[in-house]
């Protein structure tokens, strides 16, 4: 630093080595290196594609048993007005599900915190929704909510909380034990040792959480309208994906299933996101390792 | 022993009240463990102390029972110059010190000036305010220049440094360290010792030191407090009587050599050899 400072230096590192953005060669505006990652799933992807346009043609299987890439393609456009309406009322359920998980997760990992006693008292409780298969319990659901959209967002809510609650209360209680005692010899209230302390300490953990939840409240929100069946007004991809098995437009079944799987894949990519955005200045696992 | 540099003191050294008086403090654990024996000391204020032993003696358990964590067994911790209002055990989190862990305990999401800001934020002090005190302190512990980077981005001896500006942001009467630089190369130690001093000389704070090593004590303190292991308690109360500021000549003369021989010797009839 320029500045003279009084008595002291700054030991081991140079005073001039703050962290430094390597310059990196970037090619389309991003970097070199992550190439590879971008392009070798989508090379091995279309080798497999071509593979099974090829396999279909040449043993002559009819559509109805399995559709070609290409129709699968086709069809997913020809289909898109009906299709993509149902891919929003799922995406819908999915997403209110999820807000309702982070919601009523966190809530519950920070008053488990809080209270050890409403945490001996509920946390069974929660084990036991986690453990019992969604489908069979859905029918009783949709029974007991009487409207079918609450319903499906009860059963994709079950699905997904778990995760959320179960790393929240393990980041909760993963503060520096030492960092906990500093915060009790300055005083601090309960209010800011959670602020302060637990909830960022939490943060990881929560989001690790995340990640998997967003996975999981789409396949509850599939399920459950696949055991809720035709009942619904506004159907959702489950409900096509039936629909279509029934009068064995296969095709359509295919092009539904493409949906469903990009939008996983797409919710996993904006959690990872969300992730990194927020932990990428200080938590290990954003950190890029030179060595 | 040659008393005239290292002598050990008619019990209290310290001219007038203590800042601190331990009276008959002992500290068993709930697995039984006697961590802490009837250990009677009064810690004199601007004194720079050195509390020195085996691990297992104790020391950083009577370090934390000065600090607040914890109560002992038996026996008292006063602070005789405090009011009656801090005075009783709802006086938690209201005592005027600053604590230095073995590990730099800073954290990991908030920058160096926000982990100094801490203590301020925790108190209510206003941003502008707890901002500007905390820079003037980073500087001072010569990390000007630093303030926005997060704990991973600095050496081990710079966060140690953003831990000692943490502890001393409130200004507070006592600095307890808990084998703050036992992690440390020793290049990088020297260095912090150094910086200590000046920091001391400076503020006058009282400083309690925990250590095993005899060179950093001597090196560091006026006084030197000698423990024993099972169960941890004081065996003798040395004052080094070498003038301030101690620099490298310091470091490197025959009076320091002598000086640490004294203590070592001290330390091992302590512990029995």
């Amino acid at each position: 630093m320029s500045a003279p400072v009084e008595t002291l230096r700054s030991d081991g590192t140079d005073a001039q080595a703050l962290p430094v953005a390597m310059a990196e060669a970037r090619i389309l505006g991003l970097p070199a290196s992550i190439w590879p990652r971008i392009l070798a799933p989508i090379v091995i992807g279309v080798i497999v594609l071509a593979l099974w346009e090829f396999a279909v043609r040449w043993n002559d299987i009819p559509h109805y048993v399995l559709p070609g890439p290409i129709l699968v393609g086709q069809t997913l456009i020809a289909d898109w007005g009906t299709l993509s309406g149902s891919l929003w009322v799922t995406l819908k359920i999915t997403f209110m599900a999820l807000a309702a998980a982070v919601v009523v997760g966190v809530t519950l990992a920070v008053l488990f915190s809080q209270s050890k006693w409403l945490e001996m008292a509920l946390l069974p409780y929660a084990v036991i929704l986690q453990v019992t298969p969604i489908v069979a319990i859905a029918p009783l659901i949709i029974i007991w909510a009487n409207d079918i959209d609450l319903s499906l967002l009860i059963c994709a809510w079950i699905v997904a909380f778990f995760p959320i609650l179960s790393n929240t209360i393990l980041g909760l209680n993963s503060a520096d034990h030492n960092l906990v005692n500093l915060f009790e010899l300055y005083g601090a209230s309960r209010w800011q040792t959670l602020r302060y302390l637990k909830l960022p300490a939490a943060l990881p953990y929560f989001l690790a959480g995340l990640k998997i939840s967003g996975g999981l409240a789409l396949i509850g929100a599939v399920v459950a309208e696949f055991v809720a069946g035709t009942g619904g007004s506004a159907s959702g991809l489950a409900y096509r994906i039936l629909e279509a098995g029934y009068q064995l437009k296969i095709p359509r079944v295919f092009a539904a299933l493409v949906m469903i799987s990009l939008s996983g894949i797409a919710i996993f990519l904006a959690t990872s996101l969300i992730s990194y955005l927020l932990l990428r200045r200080w938590h290990e696992s954003a950190i890029r390792r030179e060595n | 022993m040659d008393t005239a540099y290292l002598s050990t003191p008619p019990g209290n050294q310290s001219a007038g009240t203590p800042l601190v008086a331990i009276r008959q403090v002992s500290k068993r654990f709930a697995n039984g463990t006697l961590a802490v024996r009837d250990v009677d000391l009064e810690l004199g204020a601007g004194q720079f102390i050195s509390l020195l032993g085996p691990s297992g003696c104790g020391k950083s358990t009577l370090l934390r029972m000065i600090a607040g964590l914890g109560a002992p067994s038996s026996g008292t911790i006063a602070w005789p110059g405090e009011t009656g209002a801090a005075q009783g055990s709802a006086g938690r989190g209201a005592r005027d010190l600053g604590f230095v862990f073995q590990d730099p305990t800073l954290m990991p999401w908030a920058n160096a000036l926000a982990n100094v800001m801490l203590p301020l934020k925790l108190k209510g002090v206003a941003r502008a305010e707890s901002e500007a005190r905390a820079a003037e302190m980073l500087a001072l512990v010569g990390l000007k220049g630093f303030e926005t980077s997060y704990p991973r981005e600095l050496s081990g001896g710079m966060k140690m440094r953003v831990s000692i500006a943490r502890a001393l942001v409130m200004r507070p009467k006592i600095l307890l360290m808990d084998e703050p630089f036992a992690a440390l190369d020793e290049i990088t130690r020297h260095r912090l010792n150094d910086d200590l001093l000046a920091l001391w000389e400076r503020e006058r704070f009282t400083a309690v030191f925990v250590t095993h090593s005899v060179f950093e004590s001597v090196y560091l303190s006026q006084r030197i407090v000698v423990m024993a292991a099972r169960p941890g308690r004081v065996m003798a109360d040395l004052s080094v009587d070498a003038a301030y500021p101690r620099d490298e000549l310091f470091r490197t003369s025959g009076e320091y050599a002598r000086l640490c021989r004294v203590a070592s010797t001290t330390l091992k009839e302590a512990i029995g050899r």
